[in-house]
């Protein structure tokens, strides 16, 4: 019955002769901050490359104009899945599973501080995704009517609609239970002399990033709820006839995914925030302002939600509103690409490979801020909207931009966690195949929107055709060379070269203090920070 | 990496930006940017589209260009120390200001363009724009005719999943219509714009439109194309399975031709020389279809209806339920053999009717003449082995209404 | 027996089966309740099973909570992790709640008058809905769900009103009864707060079957009926789990748990109970009010 809760009185003192308990159950009820850690990692992967295998799908039906492999009703289903999928279940996870290696070590904790929570909100996880997978195999097929789900065409789902709304709210429900705990780790277990502004980048970031979790997933969970009700009880909150409106989806929705977008880029900042300085052998530029630009950034999220929504026949102050907020977005952002690079400027630079994904992260992501900043201008957004070209946009700074982050992070914690150095060659290779080919994927298809290619559509006039076939050309080339991180996470987890305890040259952070592997209790005795 | 890899890298860097910069040029004929499109109001978005693109530009060759030389310079392959500066207040400001500025620059223009995109006042020409699933309507308000305006036959056909039919063969594939949309060059042209069903964006990029179309609520937009000729565009609002194949084709025409085109409309749809009054009179169905149709009386042959059946069925029901009746299951039903359509009538007429609320199967009733609802059914319960032999009438549609 | 000493040593529970059990607990769950929407009526069972073996874990999970934190083994850290875990799901309820406030705010003040033709909705009105004047309360211009009458603030609602304030009243009294070491007054006035608690409930349910037998107002009586039920049927939904955990605490004190600085099981009652009140303030404004 009882395994260890009823252990008596001080664990953290016998905690180190504890190694993880043998077996699959080490896995189903680990409170190790690392194991969960690990297990949202792998998570994220496995999402990653199911996410992905769709979009191959995608970019296989596009490859020539006609029909040649799928119906539209799938290919739908196939743009609907592959974006939750990635959003949902491989970057916000990946960026989870990050929080939870890394924090703890990086605030001198001994584990995350609501060690059962954190269990149970990666294990919602799993059953949120086999939910939602299911449908695949349901009449009426997978979700088809965007990750936006916009009412009413999502009320034409078949079997498949209660599934995606309450896998929602389990994806939300873990969300919220991560953020959660990420804010109380950092708010209350950090060690004696760690101030919050001595406190890594990367932890700023999260911080940052768990207010926007728990201030906007429940608001999706409103929405969808809403949906539900308009589904089977008769509600009409998306029906003009019963003085409901279809719009105030659309408002609900984006109030929770613009800053969502925010939620899957933050980290990623903070990522590279700690690793440009380790390549670059000199502190972070602009720390504090650093830490502002994330603040403002996350705060004016609240107030943009409705560029995505400029065609929908806002009144005119409105328009002009969230146009301008828009905009200002662009400040906080660029003060923190200044930043970076002012951080490279003079230090004395390496190139492994976390250091290449951190550049071309700087580079790739500040290409889609700027297609970013071309759709604000409302008047031009009436052009871009809804077109490749906002698939370019966000792509750049989804794949490019917060993938590449988490590549990156990888990368540079890797050797911490197993103890062993990766394939310096294999990653650099890795690094090389992915960077040009994620830009034959996704660049011309900034040309094709510009010329008039609507999104999410299985098949197109013949004008659109030679940027499609380079684009998914790109796609396949890009997704098979993932094959290749798969295996270099593979066989550095089974062996290598050691890793010392500072792997890298003199990088800061507590993290670097602790031997690698890092032991599965790292901090017994809290580290004093001076 | 050693040196001169690096070098070549620069090199290979600094070719490919050449390369896109003197592409620019070209880029207009080769669909690579955005249309200049034909009225004032595209034009100047276009502007508006070059001039953030080319800040974005210049922005970045200025921020990219220090980060090269940086990357070139600064590394400690070079042999060099690390500087340890690590903040100045001074540059934060700088690098927060000049943005800021960047950003007026941009947004003023941005806003004035807004502001008379969305001045929808004195129209010469209102004509409603109705979303279905997946085709447009297109009702002139002052002129009291009405069309549906749905994808052409060659794209149809050639768009089925493996069709063996070559879309580089078919004209304008996937962008041309059976009826467009006809206006006047040099008129203001208002868009009320709406749906029946689910949302739509009503999307013509060479007007720089596009505008959502939502059940319930009317939005509008406008233009005023000064040169004649046919513009495409297409829905741009995920409308479900066919939301790839319901497109936008407007044709101006000159004052005088766009008369004499609204003169055979309205005398195809049986009404007069003089408009009805403005916005008052509710359209009604018209065009080419009610054209091959002329007021409905007494009763018709089978084998009429079944013919007319069988082409309104092919352009109005097969999107779901496919042209030899098979459905696709389990969402769109089979209507061979289906216990409706082979079963009572008044059911089945029924559904047609007025549709099946909550699923995709709209209600008909609206959108068809009873001559043509009465054509659709008797196609549809003597088609595919439905071998029923009943036969409408129109009368007895008049009578379900 | 507090061995725990402060920023030294934090608890930190082994492994753990009530995280996995309330996993398995949500998808049977959800998916139970999802196949039942589907029309497969025995699937109802499933979703049963899966809230049975929810609460079963919820339970297990509390007791060990309790049991650790009677046994000692929470420090004052690890209480402060529990109060800021609190607050922040106290937080995201609030933010749940705010779509329904604002869905009702968006309906009232822009689609209803764009409806009724107002500004923007002058086409909108004109083409779509001719005739329909746009007022509060509204089942939109369908009449969706046929003529009812709304819920006035007198009469239930105020006594409702009153009974939530008081109920806050004797939580707060319970509080200090407890930080004073009273504990007769203690168990007397947690139980009124419960008590109150579930007369509220009560009441809320004697509300709805007259809203729906008398006024036919309904879930489906348009955006009115829509946001009403919602609005409210979620806040009661909340008091009868803060009358439910009130039920835990109170025989907890029973029991002799709680000591005068040491409570937060308690207190977490407390705020929730507060936040339930205060989202009742908001209700009764916006929703019965004006
Ligand atoms: C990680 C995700 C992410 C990030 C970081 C961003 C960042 C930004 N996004 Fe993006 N966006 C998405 C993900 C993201 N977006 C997604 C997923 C969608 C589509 C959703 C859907 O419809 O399915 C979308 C759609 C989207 C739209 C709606 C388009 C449409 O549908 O019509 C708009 C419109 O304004 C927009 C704007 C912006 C802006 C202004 C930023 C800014 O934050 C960018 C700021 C950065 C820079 C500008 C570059 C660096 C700055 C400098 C170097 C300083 C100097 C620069 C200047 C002064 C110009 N985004
Ligand atoms: C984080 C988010 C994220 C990520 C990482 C990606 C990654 C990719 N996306 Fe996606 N995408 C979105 C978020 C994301 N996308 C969103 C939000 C939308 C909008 C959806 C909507 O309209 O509603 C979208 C839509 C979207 C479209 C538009 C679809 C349409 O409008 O119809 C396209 C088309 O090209 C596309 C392509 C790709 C490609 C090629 C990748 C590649 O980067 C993927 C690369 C990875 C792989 C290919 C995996 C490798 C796997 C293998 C090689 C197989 C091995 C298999 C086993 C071992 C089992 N995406
Ligand atoms: C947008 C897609 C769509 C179009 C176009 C469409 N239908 Fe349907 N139709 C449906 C769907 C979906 C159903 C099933 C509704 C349900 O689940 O009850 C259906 C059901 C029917 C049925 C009942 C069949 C049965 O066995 O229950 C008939 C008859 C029918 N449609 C006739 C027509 C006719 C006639 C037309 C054209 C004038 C047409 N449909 C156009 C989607 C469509
Ligand atoms: Cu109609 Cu998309
Ligand atoms: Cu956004």
């Amino acid at each position: 019955m009882s395994t260890a809760e009823h252990h008596v009185a001080d664990h953290a003192h016998d905690d180190h002769d504890h190694g993880p308990a043998k077996g699959i159950m080490r896995w189903l009820t680990t409170t190790n901050h690392k194991d969960i850690g690990t297990m949202y990692l792998v998570f994220a992967l496995i999402m990653f490359l199911t996410g992905g295998t769709m979009a191959l799908v995608i970019r296989a039906e596009l490859f020539q104009p006609g029909l040649q492999l799928v119906e539209p009703a799938f290919f739908n289903q196939m743009t609907t899945m592959h974006a939750l999928i990635m959003v949902f279940g491989a970057v916000m996870p990946a960026t989870v599973g990050l929080a939870n290696w890394m924090i703890p070590m990086m605030v001198g904790a001994p584990d995350m501080a609501l060690p059962r929570m954190n269990n149970w909100s990666f294990w919602i996880l799993p059953v949120a995704f086999t939910l939602l997978l299911s449908t695949l195999l349901m009449p009426g097929g997978a979700p088809a009517a965007g990750w936006t789900m916009y009412p009413p065409l999502v009320q034409q789902t078949g079997d498949a609609f209660p599934f995606m709304v309450f896998s929602i709210h389990l994806m939300g429900a873990s969300s919220i239970m991560g953020a959660i705990n990420i804010i109380v780790t950092i708010m209350n277990m950090r060690a004696p002399g760690m101030t919050l502004l001595k406190m890594p980048l990367f932890v700023w970031t999260w911080l940052i990033t768990a207010y926007l979790l728990i201030a906007v997933m429940p608001v999706l969970a409103g929405g969808v709820t809403m949906l539900l009700t308009d589904q089977y009880f008769g509600t009409t909150f998306f029906r003009a006839d019963g003085g409901g409106d279809p719009v105030m989806f659309q408002h609900i929705f984006w109030f929770f995914g613009h800053p969502e977008v925010y939620i899957m880029i933050l980290p990623a900042f903070g990522i590279i925030s700690e690793i440009i300085p380790t390549f670059s052998r000199k502190p972070l530029f602009g720390y504090e302002s650093m830490v502002y630009a994330t603040a403002s950034i996350a705060f004016l999220s609240f107030i943009v939600w409705a560029h995505h929504m400029f065609t929908v026949g806002m009144p005119l102050a409105g328009e002009l509103f969230f146009m301008f907020s828009t905009m200002l977005i662009a400040v906080p952002t660029g003060v923190k690409v200044f930043n970076w690079i002012s951080t490279m400027w003079r230090g004395a630079m390496t190139f492994e490979t976390p250091m290449l994904f951190s550049i071309a992260f700087v580079i790739l992501f500040t290409i889609g801020g700027f297609s970013g900043l071309m759709l604000a201008i409302a008047p031009a957004d009436f052009q871009y909207h809804d077109s490749y070209f906002v698939v370019a946009h966000f792509h750049y700074v989804l794949v490019p931009g917060a993938v590449f982050a988490i590549m990156a992070g990888v990368y540079y914690w890797l050797p911490k966690w197993t103890g062993h150095m990766y394939s310096e060659k294999l990653g650099k290779l890795h690094f090389w195949i992915s960077t040009i080919s994620v830009n034959v994927l996704f660049f011309p298809q900034h040309f094709l929107g510009l010329a008039g290619m609507p999104r999410r559509i299985p098949d197109y006039n013949t004008q659109f055709a030679d940027f499609n076939m380079i684009s998914s050309i790109g796609a396949f080339v890009f997704g098979f060379s993932q094959l290749l991180f798969v295996y270099i996470i593979w066989r550095c987890v089974k062996g290598g070269e050691p890793a010392t305890a500072e792997v890298w040259e003199s990088p800061a952070g507590l993290e670097w203090t602790v031997p690698s592997p890092a032991p599965y209790h790292t901090f017994d005795v809290a580290p004093e920070v001076k | 990496m050693s040196h001169s890899k690096w070098k070549r890298l620069w090199l290979g860097l600094l070719g490919t930006g050449l390369g896109l910069g003197l592409a620019a040029p070209a880029m207009a004929d080769w669909a690579l940017n955005m249309p200049r499109g034909a009225t004032a109001i595209s034009n100047e978005v276009y502007d508006l589209h070059m001039l953030i693109l080319g800040i974005c530009c210049l922005i970045a060759i200025v921020v990219f260009g220090v980060m090269i030389v940086s990357i070139f310079l600064h590394r400690k392959s070079r042999g060099v120390e690390p500087a340890q500066f690590h903040h100045s207040t001074k540059a934060e400001i700088i690098w927060t200001v000049i943005p800021i500025l960047i950003l007026v620059g941009m947004a003023v223009p941005a806003a004035e363009t807004l502001v008379r995109m969305e001045d929808t006042r004195n129209a010469d020409i209102t004509v409603k724009v109705t979303g279905y699933q997946w085709k447009w309507r297109y009702d002139y308000l002052d002129d009291d005719i009405g069309f549906y305006s749905t994808l052409d036959r060659a794209s149809n056909a050639a768009r089925r999943l493996n069709s063996g039919i070559q879309p580089a063969g078919v004209d304008n594939y996937l962008l041309d219509v059976d009826n467009p949309l006809v206006v006047p060059v040099g008129a203001k042209v208002r868009l009320l714009i709406t749906a029946a069903d689910v949302l739509h964006a009503w999307w013509m990029p060479d007007f720089a439109i596009k505008k959502d179309a939502i059940p319930g609520f009317v939005n509008e937009a406008w233009f005023r194309v000064e040169k004649a000729g046919t513009y495409r565009g297409q829905c741009a609002e995920l409308c479900g399975r066919d939301h790839g194949f319901m497109p936008v084709v407007v044709i101006a025409k000159d004052p005088a031709d766009y008369a004499e085109w609204m003169a055979d409309q309205r005398s195809a749809a049986g009404l007069g020389d003089e408009p009805g009054e403005a916005l008052a009179a509710t359209p009604v169905a018209a065009t080419s279809v009610a054209a091959a149709a002329p007021a409905v009386d007494g009763e018709r042959e089978i084998d009429d209806l079944v013919a007319m059946g069988e082409a309104l069925y092919q352009q109005h029901c097969a999107a779901c339920h496919q042209a030899d009746g098979s459905g696709m299951a389990p969402a769109f039903p089979a209507l061979a053999g289906s216990p409706v359509v082979t079963g009572s009538l008044d059911e089945h007429v029924g559904v047609v009717l007025k549709g099946r609320p909550g699923t995709a199967m709209a209600p008909f009733g609206p959108q068809l003449t009873d001559l043509q609802l009465a054509a659709i059914v008797t196609y549809q319960r003597n088609a595919w082995g439905n071998d029923t032999g009943d036969v409408v009438q129109p009368g007895y549609i008049a009578a379900a209404r | 027996m507090t061995l725990a000493k402060e920023g030294t040593s934090y608890y930190v529970p082994h492994g753990s089966r009530w995280p996995i059990t309330g996993a398995v607990a949500l998808f049977l769950m959800m998916g139970g309740v999802s196949t039942w929407l589907n029309g497969s009526g025995a699937a109802k069972w499933i979703a049963l099973l899966g809230l049975v073996a929810l609460i079963y874990m919820l339970v297990g999970w509390f007791s060990d909570v309790i049991g650790e934190s009677e046994g000692g083994m929470y420090s004052a850290q690890v209480d402060r992790s529990f109060r800021m875990g609190m607050s922040w799901f106290i937080f995201s309820e609030v933010m749940f709640f705010a779509a329904f406030f604002g869905a009702l705010f968006y309906a009232r003040q822009l689609a209803l008058p764009w409806l009724g033709g107002d500004g923007a909705g002058f086409f909108s009105n004109l083409l779509l809905w001719e005739n329909f004047e746009a007022s509060w309360p509204s089942n939109g211009p369908a009449g969706v769900g046929g003529e009812f009458q709304s819920m006035g603030p007198l009469g239930l609602p105020l006594i409702n009103t009153i009974i939530l304030l008081t109920s806050g009243v004797t939580i707060t009294v319970a509080h200090h009864a407890l930080k004073d070491d009273k504990r007769n007054v203690l168990a007397l006035f947690l139980f009124l707060t419960l008590a109150l608690g579930f007369l509220f409930v009560g009441l809320q349910a004697y509300e709805y079957i007259h809203a729906y037998h008398d006024l036919n107002l309904t879930l489906e009586s348009g955006i009115y009926g829509s946001t009403f039920f919602m609005l409210t049927g979620f806040h009661g939904l909340h008091v009868t789990i803060g009358a439910i955990m009130l039920t835990v605490i109170w025989f907890r004190c029973l029991k002799g748990h709680f000591t005068p600085n040491h409570h937060f099981g308690f207190e977490a009652v407390a705020w929730y109970w507060h936040f339930v009140d205060v989202v009742w303030l908001g209700l009764y404004i916006f929703v019965y009010w004006l």
